[in-house]
């Protein structure tokens, strides 16, 4: 995403997450398995770099997400432990 | 209206459009707005981002995200783009393409880091360095919706020169209250000595907040920490306030 190699937050899997999402992902609320802290995606940290991209919790780095781009797939696994996001839906 | 209308809904296809350079208007030694044409642009909210995707000749692709710089605008939308040493594709969108040349962007992206304009609340935006892009789009969002809420930006820059979007900042509207923080050279006749933020900045600028009132800050991820912690350090709730990183 950016020229550095300091973590990001979830804002920037906006995009990559558009191609396999219909609803608009960074105000989906999560909460920690581990931690039990919540908020929402864009809060995240996101360690890059592309193509993979790992979103862990922002108090105690428990992995939320892995995102994996190559040509033609998206790879997602979402959490280590079960944790769920919850999208706002109309 | 119904574009207005639709920037609401929750449910977006998002897609690649060809985007037309028109316009590449320097900010400062490094930092560039960049206007592109685009082609069946459905509109945007201060704060969203795209992404732009840049294919060379061996169709080698490279995708990164930048904020937009401005409110919708029909088909227009700006871009603040810093060319950062060594970057594989700051430099050449910076300095490089050429204008009239195409890129592709997706977007507009993020409905999290937004400010809506018929909010009412008073409103604190904090940006480090180029973390200014997305909030000055939320400023003249501001601006054009006549709004008569209070807007308070605390800018943290090196020195004047750094300072991005001085016109849409230094016009003295009322309803904007600004602050300029300069860490390392401060112009002549300074009142504060360069520093990094600090508590007392962010209590002077937090001080017509309402409790529920919300707070923006953007920059490199070691400023949004830094600030973020002392917003709360000064008892803001951490709901309440949106961050974004730009590494």
């Amino acid at each position: 995403m950016a020229d550095t190699t300091a973590h990001l937050d979830g804002n920037c899997l906006a995009g990559p997450l558009s191609e396999i999402l219909s609803v608009e992902p960074t105000a989906a609320w999560w909460r920690c398995p581990q931690c039990a802290r919540s908020g929402p995606l864009a809060d995240l940290h996101v360690y890059g770099p592309e193509p993979g991209l790992t979103a862990r919790c922002p108090g105690c780095a428990h992995v939320a997400l892995r995102l994996v781009r190559e040509e033609g797939h998206i790879w997602l696994s979402m959490g280590g432990s079960a944790g769920a996001f919850r999208f706002p839906v109309a | 209206m119904a574009r207005a209308a639709e920037l609401g809904r929750l449910t977006v296809a998002v897609i690649w459009r060809r985007a037309q350079l028109v316009e590449r208007r320097p900010q400062n030694a490094t930092a560039r707005t960049l206007v592109f044409s685009v082609p069946g642009w459905p509109g945007h909210l201060p704060g969203q981002h795209v992404d732009v995707r840049l294919t060379a000749d061996d169709g080698y692709q490279a995708v990164r995200s930048y904020s937009l710089a401005a409110p919708a605008d029909g088909d227009r939308i700006e871009l603040g783009v810093q060319s950062v040493p060594d970057g594989e594709v700051s430099p050449y969108l910076a300095d490089a393409l050429p204008v009239g040349m195409d890129v592709e962007v997706r977007g507009p992206l993020g409905n999290w880091f937004v400010w809506r304009p018929a909010a009412g609340e008073p409103v604190l935006l904090v940006a480090g360095g180029s973390g200014i892009v997305p909030l000055a789009a939320m400023v003249r969002a501001h601006r054009a919706s006549g709004s008569d809420s209070a807007l308070s930006l605390v800018y943290s820059v090196r020195g004047g020169d750094d300072v991005w979007y001085r016109d849409h900042l230094d016009d003295g509207h009322p309803g904007l209250d600004v602050r300029f923080l300069y860490t390392r050279k401060p112009p002549p006749g300074s009142i504060r000595d360069p520093a990094r933020i600090s508590a007392a900045d962010l209590a002077d600028a937090a001080a017509g907040l309402r409790p529920s009132s919300p707070v923006y800050v953007c920059g490199p991820t070691g400023f949004v920490e830094t600030a973020a912690d002392l917003l709360t350090g000064l008892g803001r709730d951490p709901a309440t306030i949106r961050t974004e990183r730009f590494g």
